[in-house]
């Protein structure tokens, strides 16, 4: 019993040293001890290290079978089947301390209504996604006139889940039209496996952002 | 996580019986009667550990039984979740203590409408009380004192079995550590009750049915049987049937305009039926049937949210995205009502056409998932 225990002990170690730049960023910026849902939560990376770290209170909501089952397998015991599109009828108003949705607004078929959701469910949100106004994107757009493909957006125009391409100017008049504040803006380059922070012209150098964001107190 | 390569079975094994509630200590029902004695029949595989802390409660489905896994002397057919319980299987017999036992109210060597009521020496036919799911669960739990288990590991079971896992979760908190309700609901909807209905019909308007006292004579063969063909297609998706049968032609090669079984699916089903009613009694089925749709936990003030709010288990919900019969919007109130009361619950939807019978047929999502549960499940329990 205690080689199982200390072989999850080297696993979970693992896992956290494995765990995406972008991912990383996120936990330092979650608050500890806080109930955190992440949607589209995969295998469960990112809730496995806000539980292990920040003692978070984590619940996942992912589509594929194999991932809830990877999840269990990590330890997380609140994850449940759920189509984001849908919305997030079963959590209540501001229900949840951090709603999270990494690199997935670009797949939804309505972001908008999603955003809406967990800015009523979450008291905040985060929200990361690769930027298309980076420069070798624009660069292939204009000197090859082809949709472009990057380490972050690998897909054919024909073969690609990501519907709704933006860039970080997009996500800040987004967040205008679907009455969040924006608290934080954190443009990154995560090229090599690192996470840097770009200030100088974050829609052109930064290949993604982390965005936290709040509903606007109504009037 | 146990390798699913590496599973075998747990060889021959033999149905035990337990008898207790002897009158005056019979059982009391929620229908205000009491039934005694009462026998379990009940099969065990694996061995209880010493902290008596794996023990897997297995609850059959509908027309299951006892004989969950391995095989009887003789047999050549194994236990009826044979693919999931055994030594290497997701429940995993060299690390699980698991029992199964055959529900009151059934036919399968439990106390039920064919047994002999001990105050008139005859079958009890029609005079036997109705039983509920929770009355099933209150039977179980004479079997789990006598077996010295004060807390399972885990209850599970699928359609009727996910009933009295839910049962179990709600009447007994503090004696189960993780529940595992498959394909099944808070409360029978109008759909499934009008499908039991139809099948209590076929039944009832068998001449040979007799109003129940046909034992010793000729068994209502027709009716049940018709019964169960009209269940087994509500067990089966048009998906599945059209992959199995299609329009393939039985033992002839053209339309024999006759009125005779011209397809597959036809024979198939008579087939099905005939063969049910050599395992099964007409009168079970009538009161197994009743429990199924009595079956609501939202009773009293409707609110499921509240009947679950004193459960202490771990949960795996898992539904089936072709299963008609218990579609997998009952599974998400499950999901939901426990998501209120802050308990811990995983929710999957396994992709499959498989329809209601997904849960009884090679799955090697529903094996991992089972067997992930059940081994990380437990820490901190």
């Amino acid at each position: 019993m205690d080689v199982t225990r200390s072989n999850a002990a080297v696993n979970s170690e693992q896992q956290l040293n494995h765990l995406a730049p972008e991912h990383r960023l996120i936990v330092e910026l979650v608050e500890p001890g806080t109930r955190v849902l992440d949607l589209g939560c995969g295998e469960g990376d990112l809730l496995k290290a806000l539980q292990v770290e920040k003692q978070a209170r984590a619940e996942g909501v992912e589509l594929s079978e194999s991932c809830i089952q990877a999840c269990v397998a990590k330890g997380l015991f609140s994850v449940h089947h759920g189509d984001l599109d849908e919305g997030l009828a079963e959590y209540g108003d501001k229900s949840v301390d951090y709603v999270i949705l990494t690199n997935t607004i670009q797949v939804l078929h309505r972001p908008l209504l999603l955003i809406r959701e967990m800015s009523r469910v979450g008291k905040k949100c985060i929200i990361s996604f690769p930027n298309f106004g980076h420069w070798p994107i624009r660069f292939q757009l204009f000197f090859q006139g082809r949709m472009p493909r990057s380490r972050r957006l690998p897909y054919e125009w024909y073969d690609t889940p990501n519907i709704h391409l933006l860039t970080i100017r997009d996500f800040r008049v987004f967040c205008q039209e679907a009455d969040l504040r924006v608290i934080r803006e954190i443009a990154i380059s995560t090229s090599d496996g690192l996470c840097r922070q770009v200030r100088l012209m974050p829609n052109i150098l930064a290949d993604a952002a982390v965005f936290v964001v709040e509903e606007m107190r109504p009037h | 996580m146990a390798a699913m390569g590496d599973s075998g079975s747990v060889g021959v094994v033999r149905t035990e019986y337990l008898t207790f509630a002897q009158p005056p200590a019979a059982l009391e029902l929620e229908c205000g009667r009491e039934l005694g004695p009462v026998t379990l029949a009940y099969e065990t595989y694996g061995e209880l550990n010493a902290r008596r802390s794996n023990a897997v409660l297995i609850l059959h489905a509908f027309s299951g039984d006892a004989h969950a896994a391995g095989y009887h002397e003789g047999d050549e057919k194994p236990g009826w979740w044979d693919i999931m319980i055994g030594p290497g299987k997701a429940f995993d017999t060299e690390r699980y203590f698991v029992i199964c036992s055959n529900v009151i109210g059934g036919c399968k060597g439990s106390t039920g409408p064919s047994s002999v009521n001990p105050e008139t020496g005859l079958p009890y036919g029609l005079s036997f009380p109705v039983v509920t799911i929770r009355d099933m669960v209150e039977a179980q739990r004479h079997l789990i004192d006598h077996l010295g288990i004060e807390k399972l590991l885990c209850v599970t079971g699928g359609s009727m079995g996910g009933m009295q896992a839910l049962q179990w979760a709600i009447s007994y908190p503090d004696r189960v550590a993780l529940a595992i309700p498959i394909a099944t609901t808070v409360r029978a909807s109008a759909q499934q009750v009008a499908f039991d209905e139809v099948g209590r019909q076929a039944i009832q308007s068998d001449p040979d049915w007799m109003g129940g006292d046909y034992y010793g004579k000729t068994v209502p063969h027709r009716g049940l049987a018709l019964a169960r063909m009209v269940a087994h297609i509500t067990f089966l998706s048009d998906a599945s049937m059209r992959q199995k049968f299609g329009r393939k032609l039985q033992d002839r090669a053209e339309y024999g305009f006759d009125l005779v079984a011209d397809f597959q699916v036809e024979s198939y089903l008579r087939y099905k039926g005939d063969s049910f009613v050599k395992r099964f009694d007409a009168n079970s089925y009538l009161y197994l049937s009743k429990a199924m749709d009595y079956f609501d936990l939202s009773q009293g003030d409707g609110s499921v949210r509240k009947a679950f709010a004193g459960v202490k288990s771990r949960f795996l919900v898992i539904s089936f995205s072709s299963d008609w019969l218990y579609p997998s919007y009952q599974s998400k109130e499950i999901v939901s009502a426990l998501h209120h009361n802050n308990v811990e619950v995983v929710y999957s939807e396994l992709q499959t056409d498989a329809g209601h019978d997904a849960f009884l047929l090679e799955s090697d999502a529903l094996g991992r998932l089972i067997s992930s549960f059940l081994e990380h499940g437990s820490n901190g329990r």
